[in-house]
């Protein structure tokens, strides 16, 4: 785990260099010398360098933030690129850790990038956070935000909060003294599977910037003890209407640890919380017996021996338009209980999606509603991609 | 009638309609005659009990109704019902 080495940047004043670089800001009342040596002397934690992380780490380099902590331990991929600017096509492969610190290195090299190459746990995060004064959540996941928003009540640091899908963001400050916490706003997070995912909902790339921005913002409004934050205030964008909303946020009198009668006293297990499988990089849902699932090369060998077979798609009519297996009928998951009628009980029935998760479901709700001879292309249009027809873009 | 707000995640279930106006005196008659017109939006608002999801909060204009009157919260003409469900955002679930 990294450690704050000891040559943290002197405080006692601005190089000409830094003088020069941060004149627009030394000029303005609001922040001004004494403004940006507060910016200097901060030290800011950011949860994850992905849509969110990219330019809350890009803007607060270049504000001038002494010291920023960074934390992941993914590898950048090229369907990150739609909306994580600070990684870039050269970068596909790399740790997104390295890459984030050389394009902040290149952006304001008097930053000084605190690398913690893990997975925040239970385990490491009040020692971790324990080093900064605020943390910004850049996290994609619930039970990482419950652990950030706990760590961060624990220890009485503020945690900026940012959260997008789809269209839509939310952003607000929690565990500031006094104010409300995440989970004063949602004690509990939503069983697994109610709400869909963003790598099946999908996101608007630009949208992660808006949220992230604000979430930059707030940081550094925090840092110079200016203006009023988002603290006791939730804040909706929606980007389709172009619109933002506010409500109000109390802390709240039943929270289980901000409140006066709170039962959470440490860290516990967040994904046990959660409803999700410890081993995050085995995201089936429902393990289903093998007689349930069938491989892509499988489905392909039936369709040319003219097995009769009955081939649905639980993707989305955009996602169909991205690409699909041309004996498949589309039936996007949302549409099947009302489409039951369509599909005939005795037919042997093959289910696939873009990997493999909705299909799952789909079996499910067909098993439920007495469909027997129901399967799961296991991997979804992925692995077709992978084992019977590369011209098949992934996506 | 009040309106009410449909987040994204639930407009799959409202014909992808971001805002639907509803007759009622409060709350708990909106959402009401809203899942009666969307029924499969009522396991997304409600558990099994029949009582609100924790994770899904409702705000009468700029006010979280449970620091109202709940669902008993009156409601008149003009009124702006939100419903704000937890979004965990980014890339992936489950991680
Ligand atoms: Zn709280």
């Amino acid at each position: 785990m990294a450690t704050l080495t000891a040559t943290t940047p002197s405080v006692g004043g601005l190089s000409n260099e830094e003088i020069l670089r941060y004149s627009r800001h030394l000029i303005m009342p609001e922040v001004g010398m004494e403004g940006q040596l507060k910016l200097k002397a901060g030290r800011v934690l950011c949860v994850g360098t992905g849509g969110l992380g990219a330019p809350i780490g890009m803007y607060l380099a270049a504000a001038g933030v002494g010291t920023l902590g960074l934390v992941d331990f993914d590898v950048v991929d090229a369907s990150n690129l739609q909306r994580q600017i600070i990684h870039g096509t050269k970068d596909i492969g790399r740790k997104k850790l390295d890459s984030a610190a050389e394009r902040i290195a290149d952006i304001n090299p008097n930053v000084q990038v605190v690398r913690h190459e893990v997975a925040l746990s239970s385990e490491n995060a009040l020692e971790i956070i324990r080093n900064y004064d605020i943390v910004v959540d850049g996290t994609d996941n619930f039970p990482t935000r419950y652990l950030v928003n706990d760590a961060c009540v624990l220890l009485g640091k503020p945690n900026v909060y940012g959260s997008i899908f789809r269209f839509e963001g939310q952003a607000s400050v929690f565990a500031t003294k006094d104010g409300p916490c995440y989970r004063c706003l949602y004690p509990e997070p939503p069983p697994p599977g109610l709400v869909p995912s963003c790598a099946e909902g999908g996101v608007l790339g630009i949208l992660p910037g808006v949220i992230g921005v604000i979430q930059a913002t707030e940081v550094v409004k925090l840092l110079l003890g200016k203006g009023q934050t988002l603290a006791g205030r939730l804040l909706l964008y929606d980007a389709l209407q172009m619109r933002f909303r506010e409500m109000k946020l109390r802390k709240s009198p039943d929270c289980p640890i901000c409140g006066p009668n709170r039962t959470i006293h440490q860290l516990i297990d967040y994904h046990q919380f959660c409803g999700v499988p410890q081993q995050p990089l085995a995201p089936q849902p429902q393990p289903a017996a093998l007689e349930q699932e069938i491989e892509p090369r499988q489905v392909k060998a039936l369709i040319d021996q003219k097995a009769p077979i009955v081939l649905i798609d639980v993707r989305e009519v955009h996602e169909h338009q991205i690409c699909n297996i041309p004996y498949a009928k589309l039936i996007p998951l949302g549409e099947l209980p009302k489409r039951l009628h369509e599909l005939n009980p005795a037919d042997d029935i093959i289910v696939h999606c873009k990997s493999g998760m909705r299909s799952a479901k789909a079996c499910d709700l067909l098993r439920q509603n007495g469909f027997l001879r129901v399967r799961n292309m296991k991997g979804g249009i992925l692995a077709w991609s992978d084992q019977v027809d590369p011209t098949v873009p992934k996506y | 009638m009040p309106k009410v707000i449909i987040p994204t995640p639930l407009r799959p279930f409202t014909n992808q309609q971001d805002a639907v106006e509803l007759p009622g005196s409060n709350v708990g008659e909106v959402l009401q005659a809203l899942t009666t017109q969307y029924a499969e939006l009522r396991k997304h608002l409600y558990n099994d009990e029949g009582k609100l999801r924790s994770f899904v909060n409702i705000y009468l204009n700029e006010e979280d109704i449970r620091y109202l009157d709940k669902e008993k919260t009156a409601v008149k003409e003009g009124d702006t019902l939100s419903i704000v469900p937890s979004i965990a955002g980014g890339l992936a679930w489950p991680l």
